[in-house]
Order: C-alpha cells, then structure tokens, then sequence
C-alpha cells in the first residue's frame, strides 16, 4: 500500500488533488481512497488530505500517520506545520516551489530519506503558464506520477479532464504533463549526478 | 457499474435510483453533498417525477416527508447530528403512524460543544424512536442499504435510516458498484401504501388514543419492528441474490469462528478493526470482530450467538451515555447474560477523533493483558492530563466545560492592544 | 302588504340561504349536496366557533374542488374533539401529524399529489392559533415562502384552549389567560405583543390572503371559493369565539364575533399579492365595550373600578384599525356611534329581546329568536 499525504493552504484545491489521485490510481485497475482532514474550512489555513492507492481492497479509516509520499502544495508551510511527521525513510516528498530543497531550508532531510526521492517542481508557474491561474495541485500530480510511478499520467489526465470540462481541463493536464515531464528530467539528472 | 466516487455521491445516485416522489431536505454538514446531488438530480430532470422541497428546517423536512407519505408518495430526506434531534417530535410521529419514510444519517456529534465531526451519538439518541437502525461500513454498503431500506420501510411500513459516518464515509473518494436503474427498478416495486390519503377512499390518520388502546397500539410497533429481525436478512440475501454481493442484514463476522477475543462495532470503524485483526492473527492471537448492521430492532439472539463462544468482548462505541455508561456495550451484555465472557466497554471516536491502529494494538494488549477492568467505562486516547486537572479543581464553577478548560490553561480573553 | 327588502345580514344564513336566493347562490351548507366534511359526533363544546368555522370552510373547500380536498390538522381542540379514536367526525381524507407542522404537512401533502399529477385534489392545513402563530409560525412562513400550493386556515380563539386557555401570541392585550390572569397592576395579557399573522402573510406576497369571522358564514365560504380558485400558497385567518375560554355564553358565539368586526377590532378583508383587494365595511359601529362586556375574560375592566384607561388603549387600537384598513362605510359613521349596541338582530345589548326597539323587522326578529332558542 503507498500512503500518500498532502498538505496545502484552503483554496488550493489540496481535497481535490487527493480525489483525482484516487480516481487516477483505479484507471490504472488499482484500489484507491482518499480523504480530507476536515479541518474548519477557512481560505489560508492549513488543510490535509489524504490517498491510499493499494492492489488489494483498503479498508483502513484513519488518517495517515506514516505516509510513504508528502505533496507540498504550500511551502510557506514548511516551517509552521510539521509536514513531515512520520514520513519513511524511503519516503518521497515533491514540494511545490521553484527553489531547491537546500533553499527551502530543508537541506537536512536529504540526510535522513533517500535524495533522489526529495523533489520540487514549479507547479504554480507551470499552472500559471498553461492555465493562467496560480492553482497547482494538478500539476503537482503530474510531478508525483514521474516521481513515485504509483500513477500513470495518462491516468492523471484522464481524472483531470472528467473533472475539469473544456479549456481549464485542458490547461490543466497540459500542466500536470509539464510537471511530470520536469520531475522525469530531474531524476534522471540525479541519477547520473 | 465500479466507479471512484465520493460517497454523499454513491448515495446520492442510489437513492435515485429508488424513485423517491418528495425530498424534502435542509442542509446540515456532512450531508451536504447528497442532498445537493439529488437537488441537482431533479433539476435536470434526471430524477422525474420528484418533487423537492427546500424546506425551513429539519422539522419541517420530516413534516413535508410525513404529509408526502401519507398522501401516498415515497419520501426521503437526509440529515445529521442537531438536525437530526431538531426532528425528534417528527420522527416518533413517523414511526407511530407506520409511515415508509427512508432518511439518510450522516452520523455527527451533538453538540454542545458544537462539534461537526463523526460519532454516533445523533443515532443513538433516536435508538428508541420507533426507526429501524442499520449503519453501514463503507459507501459501497451505504449505497445498497439505502436500496435495501426502502423495501425493508414499504414491506412493514415502518421508517428506516440508514447511518453513514459523516466524513469517514461521506467525504471519502472509493470505489464503489453504484446501482443502476434497471436493477433497482426489479428488486423495489413501486410504493404501494396500505393507508394513504385519498379522495375516493376517505380516512382519518392520527386520533388521538387513551389508555384503553395505547398499550396495544405499542405493543403492535414493537412486534412490527421485531419483524424486521426476520425481513432484514431476507431482503438482503435478495439483494446479494440479485446484485452479486453482500450487504447489510444483521451482523458482520470476521474471523470469529475460533476467536477468544472479539471486538464489537458499528459503522466505518470496522474497517480498521479488520486491520487490525489481521496484524494480530499474523501474530497467532485468536481475535475476530462482530459488526453490527442492524441495531434497532436489536438482533439480541443472533449477537448471543456470535459470542457465546468467545472469553471477552471488547466493545468500541462511538457514543455512551452519559452518567450511565456505554449504550452497545449495555445492550450486547444484555444478550449475553447468562454467561461468563468479560465485556470491556470502550468508548472511543467521540467528535471525530481518529480511530487508529495503533491505539487499537495499544487498547487490545491493555485488554491481554487484564489491564482493563471489566464493567468500567474506558475511553480510548483520553488525555488524562487535561481531564484531572479540571476534577481537581476544588470548587467547579458552572459554565461549559469546554471553555473552562481553556481558562485552567491560562488562556484568557483577547485584548485589542 | 309593502314589499321589504330583508338584507342577508339582518336575517341571517339560515333563512336566506334556504329559500330567498338563488340556487346557486345559497350557502353550501344550505344544500342537501353539502360533504359534511366534519360531521355531527364530535365533542366540541356547546357554541364552538372552531367547529362552525371548521364545518363552513371545509365544506365550502370540498364544493369548489369537487369533493377532492386532503387535510393536514394541527394538535389543538379541532384535532382532539374531532378524533377521539375509535371515532372520527372526519368525512374527507385527514391528518394529524404534530403540533407545530401543520403547514409543513401540508407542503409535503401538496408536493406527492404533484409529483403523482394528482392536480385535482387541494391540499387545506388547518390549525389553532397556537399552531399557526406561535409553534407553527417558521413551518407556516416556509410554506409562504415556497408558494406551495396549500391553503391554510387558522382558526383563531386567541388563546391554547386545548390545555386549559393560556395565552398565545394571538391572545389580545388584556384578555384574561390561564397565566395572564387578571391579577396585579397590569391585569390580563400584555400590550405591545403579539403578532398580526394576515399582515404578515400578506408581507409574503403570497397569491391570497383574507381575515374572516363565524358571524358571516358566507362569506367565509365565498373566501374559501375565492381561494380554490387560485393556485399556491394561500391563508384564511378566521375568528372563532371559544365560550369556555372567553367566559362569553354559548350562544353569543354569533354576535361575539359579529361584534368583533363591528367594534373595529378585527378587520375583515382581502388581499392578494400583499395588497388589500378588499375590505369587508362596518355596518354599524359600536364601541368596544359592546364587546368586551360580552365575554368574562374582560370582566376585570368592568365592575366596580372600571380601568377605563385600558377600555381607552383598547378602542383606540379599533380606531387604529378603521382608519388603517378604511373600515366604514361611510366617514361620517365614524361621528355618530350609538350609545348602546343594537346587534343587528335587532335584539338590544341585553339578554332578553327588546322588540319595542326594532322597527318593521321585528316581527320576522321574533320569529327568529324563538326559533333559535331565543327568549325562555
């Protein structure tokens, strides 16, 4: 079973990328569940959700204490919210920004989990260019699909395009793809580095 | 058809699915979504012929229901938590006059505090209504009961809701087989009411009635809800019959056919718990879990069934009553009497706190290991600090005990400096 | 012999709807036809305005529908005199669900017969007014708001007879209650409260609103005609003396409310869309006291230290209410008020039949009078 967790600011569709993981990981024939923290609903504050993508049925309930992978969709969390409790060591964390993990403040982690698992990716410019608003949780997904493989991205853009119609569907599979492709090219500059 | 839905959404599609004729709905968190989806429904035109009501309240929700289905309509609403105790005078006055209403509960704490979270202390405090109770432990089940309701409702002309944790399962994304139209339209038949409000055939529904037929009026509620103890598993083998899986009926056994041990449940949680048992038969303890699906009527007889054989019972409640003590864990005793097994009464999940197996594992070695007395109330991941430092206040004030907590830790007032 | 006009309000339903109109235009209660919807049986009081009303507004419902009308009844003495079970006076399709859900009811009532494309069969909530003004009011305000296509009728005794008189948000000032009782410096119910439910209803702007009383039968039935007619939500606020809790006799029900409206106190009107279409004038004006000392719930006002500065508050809120909805005939009225109360009858203020008073009328008023139990 792969835990995923995913932490963002009210407004930043953090719920949403963690139903279209779900929806993704079934096209792709695997069981899925994905759920929110409900916390009170207020844009700007701090707001999790939940994915479990497993090949056997998921019966579990309880929020993900031990996630195997963190999406970060809001940096300024980095410092006022404890993102990476109980992450495994083998865990992966995309976080979006366009700065490195090492100027994020975080240079550290890449002691304790496996460096070439620790990513980010500009998901808010990528969003910005291919749909002209600031929203980055599908981007984010293309991104978490090339760094885990736990999704395929078409399956990414299938579960984008059945929730999003026309152009902004569009515009955002067209960033997921962006991203999916950036965070490709970085694992491969990191393995041959 | 499987499809990766939101749950509010599953149950949304299922109850169209039956045909209500009035919805009659007021929004309350965490039902929201369904009432919404079937709001939507009739606007298009996808759910016809419906009327919707976009009633005041939740009194008024189960009014308009009562005066739909007297009038001879299939009628349905949702609701939760407050709304839930706002309709408390209606509900009994459904029930009472054996009207076929089905209703959502999407199970939330009652305040106050006010508190929007899961727990099943809304259900709970209708358990003596007269409303036949069934929880469901996952959408997919959530989904069918509803179609398994409205025939259980119609055959005895009783109401029925069915309770789906509020969050857990109605906010949750997971695949569900979502009924289709074909399939419900054979297993439900239209609503055929045996009294109904008619011009051509005048009757007088809800006389007033004195001592000398009260008792029997009673009394023939309760043989009729007893009925169900028989209709519910009949409807459901039909169900699995007809739609290729199991759902619903009475209670749920996993891995109790050599158990020594075995947890009680109702609702989501037993999904954990499954876990759980899993991890601990991996590790050769000889633990299984009963889920209870139908809770009124109580299936006192099947209960006593599933654990005579085991030595304790560990009962995990998500509601208790106060100043008594546990409520499923007071009524499996009840069918246990007689024998000697150890039931641990466990309260845990109150307002949504999060049931995890982690203090599960934590809860069932206290168990092992007799730490945990019997016939007390526990409460799972109580924070003992906070709770004694209140008690050890030597003279309580009055006041609510949520914000007198706060003013103990020093939190005080804001300024506007 | 000289031809006599008798007008209808000289002589009453009965005589005039039995033999001197035309077919059509008698009352439904003078026809053989009429549904009795709510039948003989039932346990009401001696003089019941509730019952009278129930009785001429029901049945009037049922003859512009066709005989297809559902009720929906609120909790009250309605409900409880009505259905004592195993009986029930009930001839039409009824129900009792609840106290304060009345309207609410009758929505869901309102929308199964839709959704099943029953569109000939009215849906009528009825109820005190407890159960309209006060734990009906957010279920009847809902219904307003929706436009269901209800009509509800609220039969109005001012006060919860049901459980022994107290006092409602429709209780006038000063009216004696079980827990307003007519004790301390301020006897009997409070000024400054309560609530006028037609004005209200009227700022709904539902499609029809009228106020009526038992003392013109027909034109509380022409009221529920008119209603029938039209669509959506709809309401009849209707004045019911209740001898027992009013301490008024049986068999003043009649000129109680007949009073009522002559004194000012309660206008009699229509309004469709939030505007007065209609107003139902005084004939002959009285002072409140004429009505007032009819019923003992105002016997404190009276007597030996009279509270005339209530009397005064009291027939000013009449006057208040003549001038607001143009209550007379005729603006000179308003100059002369008689010193004593004909009830138009032709009876004087008293018990006993004063013949000498009436004029050409009287002998017919006799009649009348002994025909209805008058002088013993």
């Amino acid at each position: 079973m792969l835990q995923v967790r995913i932490h963002g600011r009210g407004g930043q569709g953090v719920v949403t990328a963690a139903e279209l993981l779900s929806v993704a990981a079934f096209a792709d024939g695997r069981h899925a569940q994905a759920f929110p923290s409900f916390g009170s609903e207020r844009t700007g504050a701090p707001v999790v959700s939940f994915c479990r993508i497993d090949s056997n049925p998921i019966r579990s309930r309880e929020p993900i204490a031990e996630p195997d992978a963190l999406i970060v969709q809001d940096p300024t969390l980095l410092h006022q919210v404890d993102l990476f409790a109980g992450l495994s060591p083998e865990g992966s964390i995309l976080i979006n920004s366009t700065r490195s993990f090492d100027e994020l403040g975080i240079g550290e982690l890449a002691g304790r989990h496996r460096r070439e698992r620790l990513l980010t990716v500009p998901a808010t410019d990528l969003a910005r260019e291919r749909l002209g608003r600031p929203l980055p949780n599908a981007a984010l997904l293309g991104g978490f699909a090339a760094l885990t493989g736990a999704v395929s991205i078409e399956s990414v853009a299938g579960a984008i395009r059945e929730r999003f119609a026309g152009r902004v569907g569009e515009g955002n599979v067209a960033a997921a793809e962006d991203a999916f492709a950036f965070v490709r090219d970085e694992i491969g500059a990191l393995a041959r580095a | 058809m499987l499809e990766q839905i939101e749950g509010s959404a599953a149950v949304a599609r299922a109850v169209a699915c039956c045909r209500p004729e009035v919805i009659a709905a007021y929004p309350i968190s965490p039902q929201t979504h369904i009432v919404e989806g079937l709001s939507d429904m009739v606007r298009t035109g996808e759910l016809d012929p419906c009327e919707y009501l976009m009633v005041e309240s939740e009194f008024a929700a189960m009014s308009a229901c009562i005066g739909a289905s007297a009038a001879g309509a299939r009628a349905y609403t949702a609701t939760a938590s407050q709304g839930l105790l706002y309709m408390a005078e209606a509900l009994y006055n459904a029930s009472g006059l054996g009207l076929p209403i089905v209703m959502t509960l999407a199970n939330r704490a009652i305040g106050a505090p006010i508190n929007i979270w899961n727990d099943h202390s809304d259900s709970m405090s209708q358990r003596d209504s007269g409303w036949i109770q069934l929880y469901a432990t996952s959408n997919q089940e959530a989904a069918d009961l509803h179609v398994q309701a409205f025939r259980l409702a119609e055959e005895l002309a009783l109401p029925v809701m069915v309770c789906m944790d509020g969050f857990i399962l109605t906010h949750a994304y997971e695949e569900v087989d979502v009924p289709g139209q074909e399939q419900v339209d054979e297993f439900l038949p239209p609503f055929e009411p045996g009294l109904a409000l008619d011009p051509d055939a005048p009757v007088t529904i809800g006389s007033l009635v004195g001592p000398e037929a009260f008792t029997e009026v009673k009394y023939l509620m309760h043989a009729k809800q007893m009925q169900a103890l028989d209709a519910i598993p009949t409807i459901a083998a039909e169900f699995a019959e007809a739609f290729g899986r199991e759902s619903g009926g009475l209670l749920s056994h996993y891995r109790t056919d050599d158990a020594e041990t075995v947890v009680v449940a109702l609702g989501s949680v037993l999904g954990t718990i499954a876990e759980t048992v899993d991890e601990l038969r991996d590790e050769g303890v000889k633990i299984g879990a009963v889920g209870v699906k139908c809770f009124r009527p109580y299936p006192l007889e099947e209960v006593r069934a599933a654990l005579a054989a085991a030595e304790r019972i560990v009962v995990i409640e998500k509601a208790f009553a106060v100043g008594a003590g546990g409520i499923v864990g007071q009524n499996v005793r009840l069918a246990l009497s007689g024998l000697r097994s150890r039931v641990h009464d466990v309260v845990a999940g109150l307002g949504g706190r999060p049931i995890t197996k982690q203090s599960l594992r934590g809860l069932f070695d206290d168990v092992f290991a007799d730490r945990l007395e019997v016939g007390k109330l526990h409460f799972l991941d109580l924070k003992r600090d906070v709770v004694e430092r209140e008690l050890a206040r030597s003279r309580p004030s009055p006041g609510p005990h949520a914000e007198r907590i706060l003013r103990d830790l020093g939190i005080v007032a804001a300024r506007s400096h | 012999m000289p031809e006599q006009r008798i007008k209808h309000y000289q002589t009453g339903t009965f005589v005039v709807g039995n033999r001197l109109l035309d077919p059509d235009q008698r009352s439904v209660q003078a026809r053989t036809e009429r549904s009795n919807s709510l039948t003989s049986g039932h346990r009401a009081c001696q003089g019941c305005g509730e019952a009278l009303g129930a009785r001429y507004a029901l049945d009037a419902a049922m003859r512009a529908t066709g005989g297809r009308v559902i009720a929906a009844n609120a909790t009250g003495c309605l409900e409880v005199f009505s259905t004592p079970f195993p009986e029930s006076s009930w001839q039409l399709p009824w129900l009792h669900s609840l106290f304060g859900n009345a309207p609410a009811v009758a929505s869901g009532m309102a929308a199964a017969l839709r959704a099943k494309g029953r569109d000939d069969v009215r849906v009528v909530g009825q109820a005190g007014d407890g159960g309209t003004v006060d734990i009906g009011f957010a279920c009847l305000s809902g219904m307003f708001e929706r436009n269901d296509d209800v009509l509800f009728i609220c039969y109005d005794n001012e006060a919860y007879m049901n459980t022994g008189v107290q006092r409602s948000g429709a209780t006038p000032p000063a009216a004696r209650t079980a827990n307003t009782k007519a004790i301390g410096p301020e006897p009997g119910n409070a000024f400054g409260q309560g609530k006028n439910v037609p004005l209200i209803a009227m700022a709904h702007e539902i499609p029809y609103v009228a106020t009526a009383t038992v003392a013109e039968p027909r034109d509380l039935e022409a009221k529920v005609e008119r209603a029938m007619e039209l669509r959506g939500a709809r309401y009849i606020h209707v004045f019911v003396p209740c001898p027992l809790g009013w301490g008024s006799r049986s068999r003043d029900t009649i000129r109680v409310a007949r009073l009522v409206k002559e004194s000012g106190l309660f206008p009699v009107f229509e309004a469709e869309r939030g505007e007065v279409t209609a107003v139902s004038k005084i004939r002959r004006r009285v002072p409140v006291t004429e009505y007032l000392k009819l019923q003992r719930r105002y016997a404190h006002l009276f007597g030996e230290h009279p509270r005339t500065d209530i009397i005064d508050r009291l027939q000013a809120a009449a006057d208040r209410n003549i001038e607001r909805f143009g209550l007379l005939a005729d603006p000179d009225d308003a100059a002369s008020m008689p010193g004593e109360a004909t009830d138009l009858a032709g009876l004087g203020p008293e018990d006993d039949a004063s013949p000498e008073h009436a004029g050409e009328e009287t002998n017919v008023m006799r009649l009348l009078s002994e025909t209805h139990g008058g002088p013993r």
